[in-house]
């Protein structure tokens, strides 16, 4: 279906190339993942079928690629939009029309279908991604999810025979997502899509993956058998790394495959000893939180407390009022109840004082970002902060992220963008710090970077509290959870509670030795020694 | 039952809304009746608040009922300080300030006649009526969907201005989110020191967005060509719009009718083939095209007839008139004389104008967009929402 011959690609100021001499098929019907650490390449291998690479994006391609026997040297993008479907990372930003039926139609109306066969095609599409009653909503009211689910609809009433998807699930809910996958999985199987998917978070597709390109980084593809390629690769989902402490051979795929072989080795774990954590003094306590956008209430009355030295995960489906409570914790958005931090609520506080209580990193750190170079950022933090020059520089080293000042902070990956804003933040000396959504396009390496600068900060006695989608992380960073739901938080308690007593929310290492509650990697390792 | 479903989900073709309020907008100009204004501006307003959908765009006309009131106020301020004085009846006097030699011919302060503000105020409603008609269009009918209504050879350009008008939004969403960001890293600079870093953000996440729009679009087909090459298309288009000019000149300055009316007609004749073949370029259906029924074609009639009323009887001579005819059409009531003042009336033939404003209520359905509750509550709100408020001082 789409072939690689000889494929090498080098953006136009890079050094080196970003594909080189790459050759692998993909057959009909897979479903392929393609994976590697950010900045390795995916996105550009993903553009590179259906010609966005070169044609769009600017640099030189050797080789052929060709999709369907049709060459991208030959055929620009647009010509290619009958074949291949493309879906970008962030679906908002390539919605070209208003509501949800129009949107769909769009690319049928640029490929000329008669529009009694649009009519059609739009009524099946709404159905076979279960959207029918969002028709007519605007785009921009719908939530994360929905919006992909609309976005993966518009490129398939287009009737394409392959789907290309760059990071489908990385704003979702791990239920939003599951949606997600789920569609798409029914697409490959019931319509013969061939599927081309970049993704991060690999605990979340490997079960369904039929192959995988690998992108060690350097210009390389190794293709070939999900398991095989995955022992190779430098990447460790929590399955690989089990594998890898239990010295299985072959890595498994889905948690079933992992719990029988645990089962048949007969391994069965008790509960890993958890030290009783000791008593600690509320930093920030919140009573009776509530936040309101006209008659949507985000946030009702929340209580809650973060401890000096602990690091809490807030959970919860996109939409659930998490960003809006970390806003309203900062005392930046207007809410009712009042919140304390050594006896000072942050909202009463101008911003200079509120950031030295109470500082937060919102989702899109790169807001926070504006001046031309690292240094000038660092040395403007300082000044804001009143503190000594040099300390945001100095944080940043002890943050274990070493940048050059001179370099553009938009140039930056997003994990050294992360710790830039971070040491920013930092630099006003918090009591409690507050993470919106940080794994948000972080790799593993950056992932496992991040939760040990957030146990370096809790040891030094920060209450931390960050929200995020990924389980797997919470896992290993926090011990005490919240879940939020309608605004409300439903469940609190220690991370190995909260985890492992909803489904949804378990991650893959706690289903394989169900019922003991073993969450990580590590875990496992002192409970199987 | 199905044609009732039907007859219920679909809207009024936008350009039927768009034929009616500018038959407003040319019959707002035959008259200086407050009263009969008065009551087209309530008509109007009535109508769109009866069958506007509840999309953002429906909302506007509020912005053009104060943009209305505004003019009324200016217009009447301007008057009173410095506009010129008539009639007899001096309502109060300002102290009038002497002005040089040069300003000649422009006062300052002075008598106020209630003749003189009775004639601006009129001439104010007129404006605030025309503007409240465009408004009372916008409010109607979806802008896009307008767009989508035009000839295919202008296809680009209105996909353009599609993408520009969702820009704008963009850019405030993107503004409120990078000041709140500026916010919580204790940067409060304010005036002029702000603007640079904050455009500089909103820019690059402009050009950021626009780029991944232009990529979507391109992934997903847009500009495919059908293949067949266009030659002489730009000619035909050019030696047309170039003989319409003419004949629009011609009929303007001289007598020569029938030479000026049909260079006129050929030449928009000339334009239409043009855009026709330049359309064919493109291989762009539409999805679900608003189909034009009789329904349009009585609400575009009822705008005409306004203009055609108000226009043809306001423009009757009187003295030519029977008294009879005089009695009923009453033409002098258009134009109610402000020196001597007099009481403006509102006659027959107004009624009737005011019956075919409202006549689309009767044609037309309240559109409002169902949405069901369950999924009401997914609203998203993925980060604060823009009006919800900072408290930082």
């Amino acid at each position: 279906m789409i072939s690689f011959e000889q494929v090498s690609f080098r953006y136009l100021d890079a050094a080196g190339p970003t594909l080189d001499q790459v050759s692998f098929q993909i057959a009909e019907g897979d479903l392929c993942l393609v994976i590697g650490a950010t900045g390795s390449g995916k996105s550009t291998l993903l553009r590179a079928i259906n010609g966005l690479v070169p044609h769009f994006s600017g640099g030189t391609l050797s080789g052929r690629v060709l999709v369907n026997g049709r060459s991208t040297a030959e055929n620009r993008p647009r010509e290619l939009a009958d074949v291949v479907g493309f879906v970008g990372q962030d679906p908002l930003r390539g919605f070209v029309t208003d509501t949800v039926e129009d949107e769909i139609a769009y690319g049928m109306e640029q490929l000329g279908i008669a529009p009694a066969a649009m009519r059609q095609r739009v009524e099946e599409t709404l159905d076979l991604l279960g959207i029918a009653d969002l028709r007519r909503r605007p785009l921009t009211e719908l939530s994360g999810g929905q919006q992909q689910r609309v976005a993966i609809a518009a490129v398939l009433a287009a009737r394409p025979s392959v789907l290309v998807l760059d990071e489908p699930t990385s704003a979702l809910d791990p239920t939003a997502a599951a949606d997600v996958l789920g569609a798409i999985t029914t697409l490959i199987h019931e319509v013969g899509l061939t599927v081309v998917l970049a993704e991060h978070r690999l605990e979340r597709v490997l079960h369904a993956a039929d192959s995988v390109l690998w992108l060690p980084g350097d210009g390389r593809v190794v293709a070939g058998e999900p398991a095989t390629v995955l022992s190779a690769s430098d990447l460790r989902p929590p399955l690989a790394g089990l594998a890898e402490l239990l010295q299985w051979p072959e890595t498994p795929l889905s948690v079933r495959q992992a719990r029988r072989r645990v089962l048949a080795e007969g391994l069965l774990p008790s509960d890993p000893p958890r030290p009783i954590p000791p008593v600690r003094s509320a930093a920030l306590t919140a009573t009776d939180i509530g936040v309101r956008y006209g008659d949507v209430i985000a946030v009702a009355s929340v209580a809650l407390a973060l401890h000096t030295g602990e690091v809490t995960t807030l959970l919860g489906r996109n939409g659930s009022g998490k960003s809006s409570l970390l806003w309203a914790l900062q005392g930046a958005l207007s809410h009712t109840g009042s919140v304390s931090v050594a006896g000072v609520d942050p909202s009463e506080l101008s911003a200079t004082a509120a950031r030295r209580l109470v500082t937060l990193v919102p989702q899109t750190a790169a807001d926070l970002l504006y001046l031309p170079s690292v240094g000038a950022e660092c040395d403007r933090a300082d000044a804001d902060a009143d503190a000594a020059s040099g300390t945001t520089a100095a944080l940043l080293t002890e943050l274990g992220v070493a940048l050059d000042p001179d370099r553009d902070p938009r140039d930056l990956s997003e994990g050294q963008r992360l710790a830039l804003v971070l040491a920013i933040q930092l630099s006003a000396e918090p009591r409690v710090l507050l993470l919106d959504e940080p794994t948000r396009g972080l790799d593993y390496r950056a992932k496992a970077e991040l939760a040990a600068i957030i146990a370096r900060l809790a040891d030094g006695g920060m209450a931390v509290l960050i929200s995020t989608h990924d389980v797997e992380f919470a896992a290993t960073v926090s011990e005490r959870s919240l879940i939020m739901a309608e605004g409300e938080i439903i469940i609190e308690g220690s991370t190995a509670q909260v985890l492992t007593s909803s489904v949804a929310y378990a991650p893959q290492l706690a289903k394989v030795f169900a019922p003991a509650a073993v969450l990580t990697v590590t875990e496992a390792e002192q409970v199987l020694r | 039952m199905a044609e009732e479903r039907t007859q219920t989900l679909r809207s009024l073709h936008p350009l039927a809304w768009w034929g009616w309020a500018i038959g407003i907008a040319i019959a707002v100009n035959g008259t200086t009746n407050p009263l009969l204004l008065t009551a087209m501006a309530l008509a109007m307003v009535i109508v769109v608040l009866l069958r506007r959908s509840d999309s953002p765009w429906a909302r506007s006309v509020r912005a053009y009922l104060l943009l209305a009131a505004f003019v009324i106020a200016m217009r009447v301020f301007f008057q009173i300080l410095i506009g010129a004085p008539s009639g007899t009846t001096v309502l109060f006097a300002l102290p009038q300030v002497p002005l040089p030699e040069w300003a000649a011919g422009i006062r300052l302060g002075g008598p106020v006649t209630a003749e003189a503000l009775t004639a601006t105020v009129y001439e104010a409603l007129r404006l605030a009526v025309l503007l409240l008609a465009i408004g009372a269009a916008n409010a109607l009918a979806n802008p896009r969907q307008a767009l989508r209504s035009v000839p295919a050879a202008l296809y680009e350009a209105s996909v353009a201005v599609v993408v520009a008008l969702s820009v704008a939004p963009q850019l405030i969403e993107s503004a409120q989110r990078v000041r709140r960001a500026r916010r919580l890293r204790g940067d409060t600079a304010r005036g002029l020191a702000a603007v640079g870093p904050i455009a500089l953000s909103i820019l690059s996440d402009a050009i950021d967005r626009s780029l991944s729009l232009a990529e979507g679009m391109e992934a997903r087909g847009f500009a495919r060509t059908a293949g067949r090459p266009i030659t002489g298309t730009l000619t035909v288009m050019l030696v047309s719009v170039l003989v319409a000019t003419m004949g629009g000149f011609l009929l303007l300055s001289t007598d020569a009718g029938w030479l000026a009316g049909a260079l006129l007609v050929a030449g928009v004749v000339g334009v239409g083939v043009g855009l026709r073949h330049a359309g064919a370029r493109l291989s762009v259906t539409r999805y679900r095209p608003q189909p034009w029924r009789s329904t349009e074609t009585l609400v575009v009639a009822s705008g005409v007839m306004i203009a055609i009323i108000v226009l043809a009887v306001g423009g009757l001579d009187p003295p030519a008139l029977s008294s009879q005819a005089n009695a009923l059409l009453q033409p002098t009531a258009f134009q109610p004389s402000t020196d001597p003042l007099a009481w403006p009336q509102l006659t027959g033939p107004m009624l009737v104008v005011l019956a075919l404003v409202v006549a689309p209520l009767p044609l037309t359905r309240p559109q409002h967009r169902q949405i069901p509750e369950a999924s009401r509550r997914e609203l998203r709100t993925r980060s604060p929402r823009p009006h919800a408020e900072l408290v930082r001082r």
